[in-house]
Order: structure tokens, then C-alpha cells, then sequence
């Protein structure tokens, strides 16, 4: 596949004009996430009401596959329960990992325009990075990392 | 200076490029236009050819047996080292040892030289251009002793101050490494001025000469360098071999980097003592026929000449900078007055991964990121950049290539 193909609209735009963005002032949940290859470097702040993710914000400097997942991502937990969340970290994972069956019951919608990424192995840590970063925000680490 | 300003014979390139096979690869249908030479340079087929016929009619263990096969890899091991020692004219042959590329070179230097002689509060100069395998083995060592690394700082073209790194000798100042050319921004350094300001403080100055043995004449004698490393892989030898030029009373003061076959004179279990230069330098079996293949490479590149591929990059580089200025919203990083064929540059509003990744769907290859370089990065402010790095047998055609690809990405992130 190539690399344009990737570059579709929808990403484009959520790399021009990101959700979410913006660090939140009263975040309950706080996370960085590095892409040591490639200098992708993102910040994720998350605001938890009990189980429910009520509000979330990111900030970084990241490649533009990085960027649109991390603001798809932001619109699509907003509002879900953690459990909810977790289970489209791992389903995102193996989408671009090619282990997701896209015909078969999945709950990560529009994120689907990423499945090509599971074709450019350079790729997958991009996109996947803040995924990684929304899991260790929850756990409470600070730091995830693609490594 | 211009290849138009020196009566230079200009170089047939087409006829160059049929030597490199590699050259005719197509990257999903489109021709490869290679650019990125600064990480690694194509070997071309006399050189392929050596390999083939070293590991057809001559391989062996070295230095150890009199049959015909070991004498012929031994004679020929050693010839490579006579084509180093003229390819960089130094005085003696032995003053030439044969590593495993640049990095190691380094490392052997810092555990040889700097573990025996360095203490505490005993101060290494780097400079903020160089590459991390010039860095962290100071750091290694400087923890281990207590000593402290001081920093000679570059301008907005990425050019050293020569006066800031006068005023940072002392009387502590035991150590100068740095590079002779940039492998992020393409600087050539004035190392020669440099080196001598060192020497009036009897500080000696080790050079990473990778980005500038494949690019520029290196006279470690001329320049007066008490080390100069650079690695075969970057001028059309093959990974793995790598050479570290050092004067030859520093090379005897220095304890073994690696201890091991060949680098003895006698063992026994109560004492041990080490062989002369290089072999000191050089434990267990050397990567022969790399060594090999690398003469095979030097003689190639001599062949044509390093003034005449000197003239040829520059000519390249002129270009492709004149052009890269020319287009709005590419800002280049590292524009210092003497530089080799390298283009560090930014795209306004696209990460450079995004750069890499399509221009590699035109067939373009250059690399992005942080260059082993993290702090010219963040002496720019930035957290990574593209860059396209020529070599010989690049074309000014492939820059036009080059510049057609990137007003593409712009066109889709505009």
C-alpha cells in the first residue's frame, strides 16, 4: 500500500485541526507517550468521573498519522467508561496489527481509516502511540513508550 | 568553491551509476533516487567483485598459519592497511588500526586512552554537533572518572564558535573529540584551527571523520589529529570495518580497548604481555575480508579522484540548496559557509515522518529524524528533521526529483 493512500481526508483534517486539544486544567489522569525512532512525543490528560472518561486533552509534537489518531481517539473514549476504552485500546492494537477482522463485531467506527496502517510497519508505533499513552494513563504510569 | 573555479576534469556519472547495481532498483514502480548517503553509500560492483573473490580464492585466518590460503588472506589484510595509510597519508602504517566502523574506533580511544589517563575534574570538549557515537563514550568515561565535559557552542548557520572554544581551555582541559563534518547539518568544522589552538595547551583532539573521509581529501598529517576515525560503510565499503588513525607514541601509551588472540605477545597465567601497534589494537579475527574489500573501495574512490567527487557534491549541493530556498514554507537547518553535500530541512505544518513516508512512495529515499544528533536538535528547536544526503553518483535530476516530491507533500497537507 502506499503511504498516500493512508492520507486521507479525515486524517489530514483531524492533523490540521486536532479534538481536544490542549492539556486539561483539572485532569485526574496524566501521561506522556514517546516515539523515540521517529520524534513523535505526545501528552494526554484525561479527566475521570468515577469509571466514565468526562473530559481528555492532548498537546504534541507528532507526525501526522500520531496526531489524527490521538484527536480520533480523544472524540471516540469521551464519554465511555474506562472498561469501554480499554477494550478499543486493544481493538485499535489489533486492527493495525492486522489481527482485527473488520467485517467481524467491533466498537472503534470511524478509526477503521486507520486499518491501512497495519500494511506500513514503519507506521503502526505512529499510530498506535497514543493508544499506548491512554493505557498508561489509566494504569497511572506516567510514561509509555513504543520501545 | 566551485568545480568552476579549479581546472577539476568534471565526472561521468551516467558511466559511474552503471558501476552500482543497486542504482536500478524500483521502488513500486519508480526509479530509486537514493539520498540518503550520510546513513550509508551503495558499493559498486569492482567492489562487490573483491568480496566475491576474497571469499571465492583467498579467505582464511589471518597471522596464524603458513599454508598458502592464510599467507594470501595475511598479505592481502595487510595491503588494504598500506592503501588507509596513503588514503589518508599517515606517516606509518601501524598508526592505522582496523575497528569495526567509527563508533568503535571512538570507544576504543575512550577505554584506551581516556580510561588510563583521565581523573577527576579533568575536562573533555565536545562540540553540540556531534553525533551520539561521540558523545556517549565521553560520558562513559567521564562518569567512571569524575571528569567533566564541557561544550563548544554553534551558531543559527551551525557553524562552531571558535572563540567560545578557546576560552573553554583550562588547566585542567585534557581532551578534545569532534567531528570534522556534520552529519545532521552538513558543517564542515575548521578542524586544522582547531586542533592547533588544542595543541598550544598540549591537549590532544581525536576527529570523527565519518561524514568526511568519502567526501573530502583527509591528511592526518596536514591536519595534525592525534586521532581521526571514520567508517568503510560510508564510502562504498561494507559495513562492518571501519579504520582509527592514531599517532603512533599516543597508540603505545594507550592500555587494549579488547583483550583477546593477536593482541598478546606471551600469555601465561601469572602475566601477560601485549603486542606492538596495531596488532595491539586488533583482538581475535578481524573482519579480513572486510578490511579487503575496503582497500577495494579506497581504490575505487581514488580512482576517480576525491577532488573531482568533492567538485560534483558541491555542485549538487549548490543546487539543491538554491532550489529548497526557493520554496515557501521550506525552512533549511544548517546553513553554514562550508558544508558538505548534506540538506537538513523543515516543512512548515508536516512532521518530517510524514515527509519520509511519502517521499518514499515517489522512490525518494532520505531519512528523518533525530540523526543520532539529539542535541543539534534541540539547539534548532526542533524534534526532528528530513534529510537528503548526496553522494557521487547522485544527479542533478534526482534533486529535481527531490523538489517535485516535496511541493507534493505540500500540496496534500496544504
Amino acid at each position: 500500500m502506499d503511504s498516500r493512500q493512508l492520507y486521507q481526508e479525515m486524517i489530514l483534517e483531524h492533523n490540521k485541526k486536532p479534538r481536544n486539544w490542549g492539556m486539561l486544567g483539572d485532569a485526574t489522569h496524566k501521561a506522556e507517550g514517546v516515539n523515540p525512532l521517529c520524534g513523535d512525543h505526545i501528552h494526554l490528560s484525561l479527566k475521570l468521573n468515577g469509571d466514565q472518561v468526562e473530559a481528555v486533552g492532548f498537546e504534541g509534537e507528532a507526525c501526522a498519522i500520531c496526531k489524527a489518531s490521538a484527536s480520533m481517539m480523544t472524540v471516540a473514549v469521551k464519554g465511555k467508561s474506562k472498561t469501554d476504552a480499554e477494550m478499543m485500546v486493544q481493538e485499535f492494537r489489533d486492527m493495525t496489527t492486522g489481527k482485527l477482522d473488520a467485517a467481524g463485531p467491533h466498537h472503534l467506527g470511524r478509526l477503521t481509516v486507520f486499518s491501512g496502517v497495519s500494511e506500513l510497519p514503519t507506521r503502526v508505533k505512529c499510530a498506535i502511540l497514543p493508544w499506548h499513552t491512554l493505557h498508561a494513563a489509566f494504569a497511572g504510569t506516567d510514561t509509555a513508550s513504543t520501545e | 568553491m566551485s568545480a568552476r573555479d579549479t581546472l577539476i576534469a568534471p565526472l561521468d556519472v551516467a558511466a559511474l551509476r552503471r558501476d552500482f547495481p543497486i542504482l536500478n532498483l524500483k521502488i513500486k514502480d519508480k526509479p530509486l533516487i537514493f539520498l540518503d548517503n550520510a546513513a550509508s553509500s551503495q558499493m559498486p560492483q569492482p567492489v562487490i567483485d573483491r568480496w566475491v573473490k576474497y571469499r571465492s580464492a583467498q579467505h582464511a585466518n589471518i597471522h596464524r598459519a603458513v599454508h598458502y590460503l592464510s599467507e594470501t588472506a595475511t598479505a592481502e589484510y595487510e595491503k588494504a592497511r598500506l592503501k588507509v595509510q596513503a588514503f589518508i597519508n599517515a606517516k606509518e602504517s601501524r598508526e592505522c588500526i582496523f575497528t569495526s566502523g567509527t563508533t568503535d574506533g571512538i570507544n576504543l580511544v575512550a577505554q584506551g586512552y581516556g580510561r588510563k589517563f583521565f581523573k577527576a575534574d579533568d575536562e573533555i570538549i565536545l562540540t553540540t554537533l556531534e553525533h551520539h557515537s561521540n558523545i556517549v563514550p565521553w560520558q562513559m568515561v567521564a562518569e567512571e572518572k569524575g571528569a567533566k565535559i564541557r561544550v563548544v557552542p554553534i551558531n543559527d548557520r551551525g557553524e562552531l564558535l571558535v572563540e567560545d572554544y578557546r576560552k573553554l581551555f583550562n588547566a585542567n582541559t585534557k581532551f578534545v573529540a569532534m567531528t570534522h563534518v556534520s552529519n545532521a547539518l552538513g558543517t564542515i568544522t575548521p578542524i586544522r584551527e582547531m586542533i592547533a589552538i588544542a595543541h598550544e595547551h598540549g591537549v590532544p583532539v581525536l576527529v570523527d571523520g565519518a561524514q568526511a573521509a568519502p567526501h573530502l581529501k583527509v591528511d592526518v598529517q596536514d591536519l595534525d589529529c592525534d586521532f581521526y576515525a571514520f567508517s568503510g560503510h560510508k564510502l562504498c565499503g561494507p559495513t562492518g570495518i571501519g579504520v582509527l588513525y592514531g599517532k603512533a607514541a599516543l597508540l603505545e601509551k594507550m592500555q587494549p580497548f579488547k583483550g583477546g588472540g593477536d593482541m598478546i605477545l606471551s600469555v601465561t597465567f601469572e602475566k601477560t604481555t601485549y603486542a606492538p601497534i596495531p596488532a595491539k589494537f586488533e583482538a581475535g579475527t578481524p573482519p579480513v575480508g572486510e578490511a579487503i574489500t575496503l582497500g577495494a573501495a579506497i581504490d575505487y574512490l581514488t580512482g576517480i579522484g576525491i577532488e573531482r567527487i568533492a567538485a560534483h557534491e558541491t555542485d549538487l549541493l549548490d543546487y539543491a540548496t538554491d532550489q529548497l530556498n526557493r520554496m515557501p514554507g521550506v525552512r533549511l537547518i544548517g546553513t553554514a559557509e562550508k558544508k558538505a553535500a548534506v540538506l537538513s530541512f523543515a516543512l512548515d505544518g508536516v512532521h518530517p515522518h510524514d515527509v519520509g513516508s511519502l517521499l518514499n512512495d515517489d522512490g525518494v529515499a532520505i531519512r528523518t529524524g533525530h540523526h543520532c544528533a539529539q542535541p543539534v536538535m534541540q539547539r534548532f528547536k526542533v524534534p526532528a528533521t528530513s534529510r537528503a544526503s548526496f553522494a557521487f553518483y547522485n544527479t542533478m535530476a534526482e534533486v529535481d526529483a527531490l523538489v517535485a516530491s516535496i511541493g507534493r507533500v505540500q500540496k496534500l497537507f496544504a
